[in-house]
């Protein structure tokens, strides 16, 4: 049994897509809490081309990124229970979803916060709203009724969503803008909470206050 | 598998319509090609791509997949008997992923730049000349990146074999060539040879006219 080493941040979401993986699959961990202002010299080694977090490290092998560490994780151990669904097309939505969720919506958050005056703020907010309203239907068509997008279990989807909660809800505390609205995703906001308390999530997420301190330790330090 | 309805919307100017186009062929996959004209949508391509709007829409017996890297791991899930796409080992698929969305996301993003700025950004140039040695490096003695054959690498580096060459030409700058990146330049002589890219990549009169109209105008 080859050993299992993950270079993470506790602060990242992307560290904690592949943590949650990690539990749901049961594998032993060694998780080695990086300094991205001084990077280790393993971490350098293990991702020379992005230099990033998360670095998974299954015996001498080093995968990056999140979404090809889970999809590794899946794959690698194949006994555990299935990340992704088994079927090709729902694979394939799963992935697009994964897609859209990572490189369309999350970003619409950042553009939120950054935009500059009342008219800005307020296309901002409303394309992140579609989406979120986009991710909904996504999720009833998932779901079928069961608790996650996995159906009974989480799955895929669930963790590339469910890993960025913890941002989402500092960013309501530190935006005072209820992202999660409960009127425009009833079915999401009722999954998020069922997702947080998971077992195989619940000691992962980190808590909104420590996440708050962290934000305003960084507005300090400036 | 018979009675099986395969469809893809594609564009000619699409490097990413052409992916799936070779990874259909590389499985002997017949399929219905739709061409579609980007600078008017058609509602069909809005229907099937209402978020992304954008080509290639890929339709298997109707039910339609979009993003090319999406569609490329479905065509190789759901054609078992042809040659591989990815490769079996699960961390030599994490790798071949890796990579494509690195040039998925690095080389296209420097690519767009030195597009929109005609060659003019040299910070542009010369991160795009880093990150091609970067991928070159991946290359090591391998004929393709998938081994012997191509396979999802291949396949996703088609932007650079074509794309990037047709821009380079276009802004007059040397990015990409035999002195700036050997092995790399090797590979792409190698892959535009393969009987499936010839037949499948639009010819470079085609492309130039597209991306630099004032410069090269079309017959």
């Amino acid at each position: 049994m080859a050993a299992v080493k993950l270079l993470g941040f506790w602060a990242s979401p992307f560290v904690n897509r592949v943590q949650i993986a990690l539990n749901l699959k049961s594998i032993s961990y060694e998780l080695i809490e990086e300094n991205l202002r001084a990077k280790s010299q393993l971490l350098l080694e293990s991702n020379p081309v992005h230099k990033k977090v998360p670095v998974l490290i299954h015996g001498d092998k080093p995968i990056s990124e999140s979404l090809v560490i889970v999809e590794y994780i899946d794959e690698a151990w194949s006994d555990g229970p299935s990340i992704l669904p088994s079927d090709p097309f729902a694979r394939a939505t799963a992935r697009f979803w994964a897609a859209y969720i990572t490189d369309k919506w999350w970003p619409l958050l950042t553009e939120y916060r950054t935009a500059e005056g009342e008219e800005a703020k307020a296309a901002a907010k409303e394309k992140f709203f579609e989406g979120l309203v986009l991710l909904e239907e996504a999720f009833v068509k998932s779901s079928q009724g069961k608790g996650y997008f996995g159906g009974e279990n989480i799955g895929y989807l669930d963790v590339v969503l469910g890993s960025l909660l913890a941002w989402l809800r500092v960013r309501e505390v530190t935006q005072n803008v209820t992202f999660l609205d409960k009127t425009k995703a009833p079915e999401l906001a009722a999954w998020a909470d069922r997702f947080t308390l998971n077992p195989a999530v619940v000691n992962v997420l980190p808590k909104t206050q420590k996440l708050v301190d962290f934000i305003n330790s960084f507005t300090k330090a400036s | 598998m018979t009675n099986e309805e395969v469809r893809v919307i594609g564009a000619m100017e699409s490097a990413f319509s052409r992916r799936v186009e070779i990874a259909l062929k590389m499985k002997g996959v017949k399929y219905e090609y739709v061409l579609e004209n980007l600078s008017n949508k058609s509602p069909e391509l809005l229907k099937y791509n209402p978020i992304h709007k954008k080509v290639p829409v890929f339709l298997h017996n109707g039910r339609p997949i979009v993003e090319s890297l999406v569609i490329l791991e479905y065509i190789d899930e759901t054609w078992t008997s042809g040659p591989s796409i990815l490769p079996k080992d699960p961390y030599e698929r994490a790798i071949s992923r890796f990579w494509a969305n690195f040039i998925d996301t690095k080389i296209l993003g420097a690519l767009t730049k030195i597009y929109i700025s005609k060659g003019k950004e040299q910070d542009a140039n010369e991160e795009i000349v880093e990150l091609l040695s970067i991928l070159e490096n991946e290359l090591k003695d391998k004929k393709f990146f998938g081994g012997e054959s191509i396979g999802l690498v291949d396949i996703v580096a088609n932007l650079i074999a074509l794309w990037l060459d047709v821009i380079q030409q276009g802004v007059g700058k040397e990015i990409f060539t035999k002195q700036t990146h050997p092995k790399l330049f090797k590979w792409s002589e190698e892959y535009m040879n393969c009987s499936i890219i010839k037949e499948t990549l639009p010819p470079r009169a085609d492309l130039l006219p597209h991306y630099f109209p004032s410069a090269y105008a079309s017959k």
